[in-house]
């Protein structure tokens, strides 16, 4: 059935989601913070949009822009390769997670460095960078603030813009004056910043290789845009000898042009805001006479399953996502159970189309399931991924064999049960027979005081499913003998 | 095969259709937006960017090496980082501002320095946005990338006649990339100093970069 081989996260098992789901739904304390910060986040980004006939104008804009190079993402892949090569960039390719680790592995052990600084980076987070590096003796640190926060935690990001939401600044205070050496306990945020700042900035001078990951990657100019408010990624990109950049292979644009609709649309979605502090556009290392900059640059382009997502026409459109996380701030889900019940490195809504094809269903095939299918995230994409659309088709490869002519997702058909197989075989038998089917109603209907007050998990947080007195036919019927 | 072969391999093998380019679409969608009247977008550019915490001095032309030295003489800077080879560079020079640190030499000789000693950078600026108040930022082999990055106060010269309506302008208008233009190796867009709401959504400023940012705009009649 299923022959999952793909990488599986080492922080949080891939599996679980019910029981880690759970858990948060039980803390009042998580659930507050989580419903704040979204509450907070919508409010915010509606403010950037007043008019609605105009975002849907921009939103049209920007699904255009990402469909297009889509269609002809293999030429702009190359394109891409030949400019960043021609502006002195070495071009490397991962097919999986291990082999994206390897090469960076590898530039870092051709500089004999024992320390990396790292921007915020998502794909690094997907191929579990931080714990390749660890395992070579190499010290990988974050540098966004949210992200060096939750590594001194011990912990994953739970948001993928806003990495250490999930935490109250008590909690952090503590993590502080606990993990922070000659740092006293401090609720001022003022504070808190300042001591990250001092810290990091010794790392950003003593590090010889930088790390980031990519927002852009614009083809024609073979050039990387990076968004960020904090400078943490210029630093990165600018500071050490060597920067070393990593991104999926979905990322590529034409032309420098088609990343401004996209962009203003990124921060207004994301965070609410117009644009961020920095917007970081690198067209290769230290150039001759320059006197700073990188002396060095590469850029790995990972697939890691969006090879899989590009081949089906359909599912190609999750790879029209700029990881806004809009469609985890709108998410009635997301909002009660947080980032890290999920088990997936991205998240929420886009977190449960994408983590399938970088995953495989065995490890993922609960999350297409577990949405209400509202449609708030559809709405919100400002690329308009019809991800509720997405959601059911995974569900269907999730319990089904591929179809004729389809090549099997991986881990294709994990989620098929005997017990949901034999129902819906039963529902089936019944609702094509008229007289059985009429039977069965009027027998449950009559006799719904039967019905069990527990019925198996489902009324552990629920009421009980009872048949109506009356069937939807009877109803009916008697409308019309009333006329 | 290589993980490149593979890779090229699996997207040759999806069926694509060429779309239509976007680009005509991109150009009719930032024309139809409502535009700032021309003498109004250095206005706008000077509210939008102190909305992002950024100060802004309008000085006439002529005048701004006056505003700089009460600016210096405000905020305490003892030493201010220039790039020597620049016009506004050698103004600075010849108008014995104290304190005056040339950027000469590759970062690799001084790096410790200019992360610990250098209380402010003043940089110049390729113009600027009115619709977000942002700085186009052009650092060069003259004028060099971390000069905007690692002091605490950053310092920008914006000319009040170089300001555009949007990024889309910017780009077209000044001709990034058109006409055989190639990118700097480090082009940047500036919106006010370096911040974070990474704790609890509290806005913070002065994260890693600049904790505070001071835009002179220079007005009237070009010189
Ligand atoms: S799927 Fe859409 S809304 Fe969600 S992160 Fe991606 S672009 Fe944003």
């Amino acid at each position: 059935m299923s022959n999952n081989t793909t990488h599986t996260l080492q922080f949080v098992p891939g599996t679980e989601f019910k029981r880690r789901a759970a858990e948060v739904v039980a803390n009042p304390f998580l659930r507050k913070s989580f419903r704040g910060a979204m509450d907070f986040l919508m409010m915010k980004r509606a403010a950037q949009f007043p008019d609605p006939e105009l975002l849907e104008r921009q939103r049209d804009l920007a699904e255009h822009i990402r469909r297009y190079s889509l269609s002809k993402l293999p030429q702009l892949l190359e394109q891409l390769e030949a400019n960043l090569t021609r502006n002195g960039v070495t071009v490397h390719w991962a097919e999986t997670p291990d082999e994206a680790n390897a090469i960076i592995l590898d530039i870092c052990r051709r500089h004999d460095t024992k320390l990396m600084v790292k921007g915020k980076s998502m794909v690094s987070e997907e191929v579990e960078l931080n714990h390749a590096m660890h395992a070579a003796g190499i010290d990988a640190l974050e540098s966004d603030m949210g992200e060096y926060i939750v590594q001194l935690a011990d912990e994953k990001p739970s948001h993928i813009i806003m990495p250490a939401i999930h935490k109250t600044k008590q909690q952090i205070a503590e993590l502080f004056a606990a993990k922070v050496p000659g740092v006293s306990y401090t609720e001022d945020v003022d504070a808190l910043i300042q001591i990250g700042r001092d810290v990091l900035r010794k790392k950003f001078m003593e590090a010889e290789v930088g790390l980031s990951g990519v927002n852009f990657a614009v083809a024609e100019t073979g050039t990387l845009c990076l968004v960020e408010n904090e400078g943490n990624g210029r630093m990165c990109t600018t500071v050490p000898n060597v920067h070393i950049a990593i991104t999926g292979i979905e990322k590529v644009v034409e032309k420098l042009e088609h990343v401004v609709p996209l962009y203003g649309l990124l921060t207004r979605s994301a965070t609410g805001q117009a644009i961020t502090t920095y917007f970081n556009v690198i067209t290769g290392p230290r150039r001759e006479g320059e006197k700073d900059g990188p002396k060095e640059m590469h850029l790995v382009l990972v697939d890691n399953g969006r090879t899989q997502a590009f081949a089906d026409e359909q599912l190609r459109q999750t790879l029209q996502c700029i990881r806004c996380g809009a469609c985890m701030n709108h998410c009635p889900v997301y909002t009660r159970i947080g980032g890290h019940a999920y088990g997936t490195t991205y998240p929420g809504p886009i977190g449960k189309i994408v983590s399938p094809h970088m995953m495989g269903l065995a490890a993922t095939h609960v999350l297409p399931g577990a949405s209400t299918l509202c449609g708030a995230c559809g709405e919100v994409c400002p690329v308009k991924i019809p991800i509720p659309d997405l959601l059911i088709r995974l569900r269907e490869e999730a319990t089904h064999d591929a179809k004729p002519g389809h090549a099997p997702l991986v881990g294709q058909g994990a989620g098929k049960t005997a017990f949901a197989s034999f129902a819906f075989k039963g529902f089936a038998f019944l609702y094509s027979r008229p007289a059985l089917y009429r039977l069965f109603t009027w027998t449950a209907t009559r006799f719904r005081f039967l019905t069990p007050a527990k019925q198996a998990g489902w009324t552990d947080t629920r009421t009980p499913l009872t048949p109506a007195a009356k069937s939807l036919r009877d109803l009916l019927a008697e409308r019309q003998n009333r006329r | 095969m290589s993980a490149r072969d593979n890779i090229f391999r699996k997207l040759r093998a999806a069926s694509t259709t060429t779309l239509p380019a976007p680009d005509a679409a991109i150009s009719a969608h930032y024309a139809s937006l409502p535009r700032t009247a021309k003498d109004q977008l250095a206005q706008e550019f000077a509210e939008k960017i102190t909305a992002w915490h950024a100060e802004v001095h309008a000085v006439p032309r002529g005048a701004w090496l006056d505003k700089l030295k009460e600016v210096l003489a405000a905020k305490g800077i003892a030493t201010l980082l220039y790039a020597p080879a620049t016009a506004h560079g050698q103004a600075l020079e010849a108008a014995g501002i104290a304190g005056l640190k040339p950027y000469d030499r590759p970062i690799d000789e001084w790096k410790q320095e200019l992360f610990e000693n250098v209380d402010a950078a003043i940089t110049g600026t390729r113009g600027a946005i009115a619709e977000t108040g942002t700085m186009i930022v052009w650092p060069d082999a003259t004028e060099p990338r971390l000069m905007s990055l690692v002091p605490p106060i950053h310092i920008a010269l914006v000319d009040a006649d170089a300001v555009v309506p949007t990024l889309y302008d910017a780009i077209t208008q000044q001709k990034w990339t058109a006409g055989g233009n190639t990118l700097p190796t480090n082009a940047l867009l500036v919106t006010g100093p370096s911040k974070t709401a990474d704790i609890q959504q509290t806005l913070a400023y002065g994260a890693h970069g600049p904790k505070e940012l001071v835009v002179l705009l220079l007005t009237g009649e070009a010189q």
